[in-house]
């Protein structure tokens, strides 16, 4: 028992050190994306699920979009998107809402008969 | 030399209802009156061309292949519009198609079908010339392959009686955007004109912001205006949003005709863009041009024989649309 004492502290002594040394020494970027929210948006003929989404205004998030058929479009002038998104890939983008309210965001990339009623709702909260 | 600024019936555009669609003239007084021939020689010689009177034709979204809901018309308003402009006293030199001639499907051979139906019908118009742009139904699934198949280039410029008419396609890349390549053209081809030109642009959808969130705009539509800003007589012709609009920006007049098969309500009052409902007993309310007339400083209504046609009439005064292609200048 006294020996597997022996055995165990410096190795647990060594990972917190270097778990310590990393902490302090890791980008300011890496470690904000980490505390990014994240949501992930699904765009299919005709419809984006989730189809509403609520953020908070001056919270940064990361959209994650990606097809589950066609490519298609992520559009909403107030948020500069302006995205395409195409099948096997995930395109990402970031925003951070300035002002609250309910905004349409739509598929702008022509998807077939009924792509002028795709849309989802983005709710910004104070 | 005579100041012709204050002759403003020298210069109006004489519209005139069809019912559908919507009629231009260029320039009648100057048909009528004989003291026109100093401006016209001045433009000819700062244009490159003499300028004559002419009428021309807007025709949009007649989405050949669609059958409803709402509008169970099929093809009955664009065959009807077709009589109509047959039927005009006299026959405009030239018709616009500003898009969305047929309505899209996945299945290539039923939308060469439809392709094929909206020429047959097309070509019943006993006009001079007839020219196309598509819409998003006609080449936003292909790239526009099938499109360019039954109707040529999807953009180019063509002359007429002085005024420079330019094509844009901002539907075949699918997203709302004319393009790079196209940009560039469009560059070039507006440096062989004075910045006198008149000059009428046609393409599906607005180059300008009316409502994002409903898809009228063209993202990369500030970027035409400017290769457009320094010439003085701009007008632009759009369809896409199956209602009238009228809108002015600079030195450049906006203009959308109505659909040839459902409107859509107002933008700045419904929350939703969806089709206005059909009425049966007025089955081309809502659809078509709208009447634009002015004849010596005020509004006037012209008459035609048209029967089952429920027209929205908005009369103007003043208008300057054909000042917009031809501005008068102080001589």
């Amino acid at each position: 028992m006294k020996n597997k004492l022996k055995t165990i502290r410096p190795i647990h002594l060594a990972t917190a050190v270097i778990a310590l040394v990393l902490a302090v020494s890791t980008p300011r970027s890496v470690r904000a994306d980490e505390s990014v929210k994240t949501i992930d948006i699904t765009a299919k003929r005709f419809e984006f699920s989730p189809n509403q989404i609520t953020l908070k205004k001056g919270e940064t998030v990361k959209l994650r979009l990606t097809t589950a058929d066609v490519t298609h479009g992520l559009f909403q002038r107030a948020f500069k998107i302006d995205e395409v998104i195409e099948p096997g890939k995930t395109t990402e983008v970031t925003i951070t809402p300035q002002t609250a309210g309910t905004f349409t965001t739509i598929c702008d990339h022509f998807c077939g008969v009924n792509h002028g009623s795709m849309k989802m709702t983005f709710v910004v909260t104070e | 030399m005579k100041n012709v600024t204050d002759r403003r019936q020298f210069l109006t555009m004489l519209g005139t209802s069809l019912g559908i669609g919507v009629l231009y003239t260029a320039m009648p007084a100057a048909a009528a009156s004989g003291e026109t021939s100093e401006f016209f020689n001045f433009l000819g010689e700062a244009n490159g061309e003499r300028p004559r009177p002419f009428s021309f034709v807007q025709l949009s979204d007649a989405h050949v292949g669609f059958n409803g809901p709402p509008d169970p018309l099929g093809t009955k308003a664009f065959e009807h519009a077709v009589e109509l402009i047959n039927a005009l006293p006299q026959s405009p030199d030239l018709v616009l198609f500003t898009g969305d001639l047929t309505h899209d499907t996945e299945d290539k051979d039923v939308h060469a079908q439809r392709m094929k139906q909206f020429l047959e019908i097309s070509k019943r118009m006993k006009v001079g010339k007839v020219k196309y742009v598509p819409g998003e139904h006609d080449a936003g699934l292909d790239g526009g392959a099938l499109y360019r198949e039954f109707m040529g280039e999807s953009y180019y410029s063509f002359d007429h009686a002085g005024v420079h008419f330019i094509a844009l396609d901002n539907v075949s890349r699918a997203k709302p955007e004319v393009g790079p390549d196209q940009l560039a053209w469009l560059k070039k081809d507006l440096a062989r004109f004075p910045k006198t030109a008149p000059i009428v642009v046609f393409t599906h959808r607005p180059l300008f912001d009316l409502k994002p969130e409903w898809e009228w705009f063209t993202s990369d539509g500030d970027d035409v205006m400017n290769l457009l800003a320094p010439y003085q007589n701009v007008t632009v012709l759009y369809g896409h949003i199956h209602r009238e609009h009228d809108h002015t920006e600079g030195n450049a007049r906006h203009l959308a005709s109505r659909s040839l098969i459902f409107a859509f309500p107002d933008p700045e009052q419904a929350q939703d863009k969806k089709p206005l409902p059909f009425d049966k007993d007025h089955p081309f309310r809502n659809l078509g041009g709208r009447l634009i007339k002015e004849v010596e400083g005020h509004a006037s209504v012209s008459s035609f024989p048209i029967d089952q046609v429920q027209l929205s009439l908005r009369e103007f005064h003043e208008i300057n649309g054909v000042q917009q292609i031809m501005k008068p200048i102080h001589l």
